[in-house]
């Protein structure tokens, strides 16, 4: 496609710019894609009204547009495959849904394996998922090559490719469209989103929340949402909740415009993960820095690591120009997994923890976080992601398993 | 372009032929690829992204937006490289770029390196104010780096006429040159762009060592070299950039900034003929006199200001040249190719329009300090209504920001505030050596910059009114993004990709900020413009990873042993970045055959293989036992100097981490084995927790993996094999008993020998130095040659361990498996508290669902399934399956005869005597859950 052709997709009308009312049913604070997806779906699944969301920079100026894109299903555990496959499903009906060029293009994730352990842990995941009905097949290296015939497969490598797991319905799709296509939907919904407004404290009262204290004023609520990924903990904190996350820069970058040559999404587990976007630049994704920060800057030895580990697998990438990098906040709980449910605090309920790989999970996630808020209690697909299982140590880990962290 | 027959910076001398499309043309040394184009009359260098229109050279620097080339051949092309920045050589291959960059399969034989040095003052950039801080600095004492993208010293000195010290500025940069190559602690890094600004004052520079030779002459030479310097004092004289103005066909080759009009007179000695200067600042006028000097006709001088005062539209004025105030240029005209023949030039006020004839328009709209590095770091920028441009806030800590890159556009400033700040960050440091006096040269007074960078279309059509010239997108791009709903401009770029090209929309930020808000009404300084993101200059991937490419990637380990493996003709395995021996397959056998002659050899006779790369932490000090007794979940503390215990540790969350023996040495001294891949982060984890929660602790700890090569001697035969070995080693089960240690020696090698085995057999696992491994290696198959001893490798451990039910952390374990699910509750003391304790209480630890470690026999006692299936009840149940565990270890037991394995399912051996299968693409066999030790379970071998 042409490479500016997407931004004449963009419609002719996005969304109000309301100021706030003084009070609705449900404020969502975040206008990230859970944000959004979740005021979304509340409008949409259980025909809330009055519904608002907060947010203190500009819609998406977190994760959301700063991600890698990408989106697979194949996760280890069953609670997670379940609850990725249906956000899977929903991509896959989204455009339509949502009327609206997202560029969503199931291109295929290709895991790639490079010695025993990594080969026999990619097996296990692919097995779980066939039997938990999420497609996944192995291939050798020499199908690797034949799938994707830039990689290097040379039994020269410092780590030969062994072979790989695919996720052929798994791939990619626009950030910034997302955001758009989400956004205008709640609007036409009549969600308010409320841009530069940022919550700086809770009401509650008995145990209850009652409203919000934000730079534009006082808003009364009668169900909170935390949807405030990498900042949760700041959020958390003012309603008095400690959840058990660590927020840590998470980089990424893209090259200039080249030819088509990536047919599909590549990771492996010298933490490289990287697709060529619609336009031609290729996106590559970084580890995560290995301290706490709110920062959204990254070390550069990570870039540098990762470059090498991406010419390992694709040398010729060796010319390519690295443009732009950034980096995001993300909000990594210990067991790797998301935290949707409820709070001690009554009527106030917190969607965070999808770190690292929360992308792939926007319209699930607020699928089922609207369906929490809505019953006030949490769906079967989100039940086992509650808060409390770090207190019992019910623990959904996904660490060992996904030796990616997209 | 003309070329003039003489002038310009460059060597006639030498003249270059290089290929442009295919087509051979000729340059000078000295030339850039642009002005070698334009000097060979090509005007259009490509074709823009969207709408396809032909574009040209608009700049001479950084600003460019339309050249961009496709250089080299073979391996070695590169996509999108900036015209404006390549030096021509001899040979030099290009090729104009639509739209998208092509990369190249074939081997690349460019190397890139990388450097670190330390500095005291950084400074970055190499114009007047440059020069002038790195020579105050350096001549006070201080290490200076001082670097410039281009190929000398000089910046916007190179491109103008000015007189320093009443002499042309070219022969003060040429004496600050010599003075700057005199001083010892100065290095000056000419063609040395810096592109990153980290925190801590690191600054990342890319210096092009060999781009701008001719292939034949780069052997031996880096490509490119990536500097990172950490410095103490960073001086930001990164200069200005001059700013497109936005008005109908704004984008036709022809059109170029008015500085570059000079740059390539002056540099490159190229001419229009006749030419329209459209300023709103007074340095345009610059343009007027040096290409009137040259001989160019002034067509029309137009200033969108409603009075020109300064100093420069006053001489002009008095030169005679008409200036027109409050004139502007409202569209352009192009011949057939769409190249500038003429402009339509009108008042501001209104009226008519008129048609000038030209074939270049010289633009400026102003200046932007160029202030991506302090961007970087989180600087902050403020709105400066004169300059009408953003000006640096307050600099980060260390730094200053000084010369045009602070607002300060004047050469005298320049000189003056880069000498201040090179002798400020000389001074920050405690230096204190030559000051010489401030050069100087006259400045003159400058009018205010006229705040117009729009010019409406006459019809009203802003589809031609290019704000974002690289990525096509115009006055109606951003209209309508505004109509959209859309306020802020990182919306505004995402709608329209304003900023998002190579070039990082450098020369369209200002303007869009502008359009954004002037289209909401809003006040400029609150709109903004679009963050800036690093890398400064795009620099390609493969000078990030400079040398860690091919083997060099990262570093291979291999034990003293390793020649011995591969004589044996061993298959090795990566492990981490360890190789570790797999099997040694004799002549004609396979890896199943090879496994089974190992594992039996370990079984019936007499075997030894290479376990060095296990992690070793020597442990010391008084408090060594109370510390091991908390980190480990069994009793570590009661073990008697010269025994051995199986140890285990959790991590705080109670799952199992690794797994190891830990030897008491003496009252205060513990040697800990880790496994393999667990080394660095068991090391990491004792540190952390003896440095942050326990430092009252009197323990030190030294990884010693590398300083003990470990050959465990396995088999019913070993102790045969070992004793005419040993001296003055009783070697007998009551005084060796197992688990015991005993230093002595081995072969004449001075060696630590434990009795501790990963197989059931009876083993001597003798230490010696590391780099006496090999020597032992050899002693010990010389003295069991007799007894056909077996090499074996990790394959046949893998087997001979999963027959006695010994787990493999992180394969028969994951990230949830605690003790207990491991089957090994009873190493966890109840007595005493360890790390991970308090979590394996709550209650989902408890549970008895959860999943525990089996065995499980296939019911084809020829079928080995896979590692990694999972395991279900029933084998027809619909997806999504209820899974209840799956397989972590199945091989072939050449001691049992039969496939067998380990897994973890829930409920662990509440199960033994089920029949589960294991469901995949092509079948479920089933197989039936047994106790997980398969051999030997009384363990009577362990004795020999
Ligand atoms: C570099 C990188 C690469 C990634 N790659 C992938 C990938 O390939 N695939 C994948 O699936 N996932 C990926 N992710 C993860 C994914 O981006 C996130 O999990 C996901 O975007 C988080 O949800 P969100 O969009 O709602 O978060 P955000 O966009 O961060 O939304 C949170 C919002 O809350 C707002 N907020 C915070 N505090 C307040 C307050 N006090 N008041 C008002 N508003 C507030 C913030 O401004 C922000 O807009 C990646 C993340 C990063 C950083």
């Amino acid at each position: 496609m042409h490479p500016n052709e997407h931004a004449l997709h963009n419609p002719e009308f996005l969304w109000r710019n309301p100021d706030p009312k003084p009070s609705y049913d449900v404020v969502i604070v975040g206008g990230g894609l859970h944000g959004l997806s979740t005021a979304y779906h509340l409008a949409r699944n259980h025909g809330i009204k009055r519904v608002a969301v907060v947010e203190r920079g500009w819609l998406g100026n977190g994760n959301a547009v700063r991600n890698t894109t990408i989106i697979r299903s194949n996760y280890l555990r069953d609670e997670s495959a379940a609850l990725y496959e249906h956000c899977l499903k929903l991509w896959e009906v989204w455009t339509e849904e949502l009327d609206y060029e997202i560029l969503f293009s199931q291109r295929g994730v290709l895991t790639l394996n490079h010695n025993l352990h990594e080969v026999r842990e990619g097996h296990r995941g692919m097995y779980s998922n066939q039997l938990n009905g999420v497609d996944s097949e192995w291939l050798d290296a020499q199908a690797v090559k034949e799938f994707c015939p830039i990689v290097n497969t040379s039994a020269d490598l410092r780590y030969p490719v062994a072979g790989g797991t695919l996720q052929r319905r798994g791939g990619i799709a626009r950030h910034d469209a997302v955001v758009f296509a989400l956004a205008r939907a709640a609007d036409r919904l009549g969600v308010d989103l409320i841009q530069g407004c940022e919550v700086t404290g809770f009401d509650i009262q008995r145990g209850r929340v009652t409203g919000l204290v934000t730079t534009k004023g006082r808003i009364g609520a009668g169900k909170v949402g935390l949807v405030g990924a990498g900042r949760t903990p700041l959020l958390a904190r003012m309603a008095g909740i400690e959840v058990p996350l660590q927020s840590a820069p998470l980089q990424a970058l893209v090259s200039d415009i080249v030819e088509p040559m990536l047919p599909c999404v590549v990771s492996n587990a010298l933490h490289v993960y990287v697709s060529q976007a619609h336009k031609g630049e290729l996106v590559m994704g970084a580890g995560r820095d290995p301290y706490t920060s709110y920062a959204q800057r990254g070390s550069f030895h990570i870039l540098e690591d990762q470059m090498a580990a991406a010419l390992q697998v694709f040398p010729i990438f060796g010319r390519v120009h690295l443009l732009r990098t950034w980096a995001g906040i993300v909000d990594v709980t210990p067991d790797a997994s998301p935290i949707v449910g409820i709070t001690p605090v009554e009527e106030l309920y917190l969607n965070c923890g999808w770190g690292t790989g929360g992308f792939k999970a926007t319209p699930g996630s607020g699928w089922v976080f609207a369906h929490t808020i809505a019953h006030g209690a949490p769906h079967a697909l989100n039940a086992a992601f509650s808060l409390d299982r770090f207190e019992t140590g019910a623990l959904i880990d996904e660490h060992g398993a996904s030796v990616a962290v997209h | 372009m003309k070329r003039r027959p003489s002038g310009g910076l460059l060597d006639r001398d030498r003249a270059l032929r290089f290929s442009w499309d295919g087509r051979t043309l000729s340059g000078f040394a000295g030339d850039t690829l642009a002005s070698a184009l334009l000097g060979n009359n090509v005007s259009t260098v490509g074709r823009s992204v969207a709408q396809g229109r032909p574009r040209g050279v608009m700049s001479a620097g950084l600003e460019e937006a339309h050249a961009f080339a496709q250089i080299g051949e073979g391996g070695a092309t590169e996509p999108l490289v900036r015209s404006t920045g390549v030096e021509l050589y001899e040979g030099l291959v290009a090729r104009s770029l639509s739209i998208r960059g092509v990369l190249s399969p074939e081997t690349d034989s460019g190397r890139f390196e990388k450097r670190y040095a330390h500095a005291d003052v950084m400074v970055v950039g190499g114009g007047p104010t440059g020069i002038a801080a790195a020579l105050a600095a350096g001549l006070q004492g201080a290490r200076v780096v001082i670097a410039d993208e281009g190929p000398e010293l000089g910046g916007a000195l190179l491109r103008d006429r000015y007189l320093i010290d009443g002499r042309p500025a070219a022969e003060w940069v040429r004496a600050a040159g010599l003075m700057l190559a005199g001083l010892p602690e100065v290095r000056v890094l000419p063609r040395t762009t810096a592109f990153a600004a980290l925190d801590q004052n690191g600054i990342v520079l890319a210096e092009r060592v060999s781009q701008h030779l001719p292939i034949a002459d780069r052997s031996g030479l880096a490509d490119r070299r990536l500097w990172r310097v950490r410095a103490k004092q960073v001086i930001l004289a990164t200069g200005a950039l001059e700013r497109p103005l936005v008005f109908p066909d704004n984008d036709r080759p022809g059109i170029m900034l008015a500085s570059a009009a000079r740059a390539y007179l002056h540099r490159f000695a190229l001419t229009p003929e006749r030419i329209v200067v459209f300023a709103t600042n007074d340095d345009a006028y610059r343009t007027v006199f040096d290409l009137h000097d040259a001989g160019v006709v002034i067509a029309a001088v137009l200033d969108a200001r409603d009075e020109a005062t300064g100093g420069l539209p006053r001489k002009a004025r008095q030169a005679g040249f008409e200036i027109e105030t409050g004139a502007v240029v409202t569209g352009t005209i192009g011949d057939q190719d769409g190249v500038l023949q003429a402009v339509r030039v009108a008042r501001l006020a209104g009226g008519g329009e008129r048609l000038v004839p030209c074939d270049l328009l010289a633009v400026s709209g102003g200046w932007d300090p160029n202030l991506n590095l302090h961007q970087q770091r989180r600087g902050a920028t403020r709105w400066d209504d004169r300059l009408a441009t953003f000006l640096p806030g307050a600099a980060v800590p260390m730094q200053t920001i000084v010369g045009a890159a602070n607002g300060r556009y004047g050469l005298n400033d320049c000189l003056v505030g880069g000498r201040e700040a090179g002798l400020a960050a000389a001074a920050a440091l405690g230096f204190a050596g030559t000051v010489v006096p401030a050069p100087s040269a006259g400045d003159e007074a400058e009018g205010e910059h006229a705040s117009v960078w729009h010019i409406t279309a006459p019809d009203g059509d802003e589809s031609r009114s290019f704000i974002d010239l690289h990525r096509d997108v115009t006055v109606a791009g951003v209209t309508r993004a505004l109509g959209a709903g859309v306020r802020h401009v990182e919306h505004v770029k995402r709608y329209t990709l304003i900023g998002t090209g190579v070039e990082q929309g450098r020369s369209a930020k200002v303007n869009a900020g502008r359009a954004v808000a002037g289209g909401i009404g809003l006040d400029f300084a609150q709109v903004g413009v679009s963050s800036g993101r690093p890398p400064a200059e795009p620099v390609p991937f493969a000078l990030l990873a400079a040398r860690s490419r091919g083997a060099l990637f990262e570093p291979v380990r291999t034990t003293p042993i390793h020649p011995a493996h591969v004589a044996l003709g061993a298959v090795f395995e990566d492990a981490g970045q360890w190789k570790r021996a797999r099997y040694y397959p004799r002549p004609g056998e396979g890896m199943s055959e090879a496994v089974v002659r190992e594992c039996l050899a370990v079984r019936n006779g007499v075997a030894l293989m290479d376990a060095s790369t296990l992690g070793k932490i020597d442990v010391q000090g008084p408090d060594s036992a109370k510390f091991l007794d908390r980190l480990y979940t069994n009793r570590i503390g009661t073990l008697k100097p010269g025994r051995a215990r199986y140890g285990l540790m959790c991590r705080l969350d109670g799952v199992v981490f690794d797994d190891g023996v830990v030897m008491r040495l003496e009252p205060n001294r513990f040697f800990v084995t880790t496994t393999t891949g667990n080394a660095g982060p068991v090391m990491e984890w004792m540190e952390q927790h003896l440095q942050t929660e326990w430092p009252d602790l009197r323990v030190w700890l030294t990884s010693v993996t590398e300083q003990w090569a470990t050959v465990p001697l396995v088999g019913p035969r070993a102790r045969e094999v070992l004793a005419p070995l040993v001296v003055g080693m009783d070697l007998s089960k009551e005084a060796f008993p197992f688990m015991a240690v005993k230093d002595g020696v081995v072969a004449g090698l001075p060696a630590r020998v434990a009795r501790v085995s990963f197989s059931g057999e009876l083993a001597f696992e003798v230490s010696v130095a590391w780099d006496q491994g090999l020597a032992l290696w050899d002693a010990l198959l010389d003295a069991g040659s007799a007894y056909a001893i077996t090499p074996y490798g990790t394959e046949a451990l893998d087997v001979l361990r999963t027959e006695k039910g010994y787990i493999i952390v992180g394969q028969d374990t994951d990230a949830t498996t605690t003790p207990a699910d491991a089957g090994l509750e009873w190493m966890i003391a109840q007595d005493k508290d360890f790390l991970g304790k308090r979590s394996l209480e709550r209650p989902a630890m408890q549970r008895t669902d959860r999943k525990g470690l089996v065995g499980i026999l296939p019911d084809d006692p020829g079928v080995v399934v896979p590692e990694g299936c999972h395991l279900v009840a029933d084998p027809n149940e619909a997806t999504p399956m209820t899974i209840l565990g799956h397989i972590t270890s199945s091989f072939v037991s050449p001691s049992i005869r039969r496939s067998f394995g380990l897994a973890m399912v829930t409920g662990g051996r509440a199960r033994v005597g089920q029949r589960l299968y294991a469901p995949m693409m092509n079948g479920a066999p089933a197989v039936t859950i047994v106790d997980p030790v398969f051999y030997d379970p009384k363990g009577a071998r362990r004795d020999g």
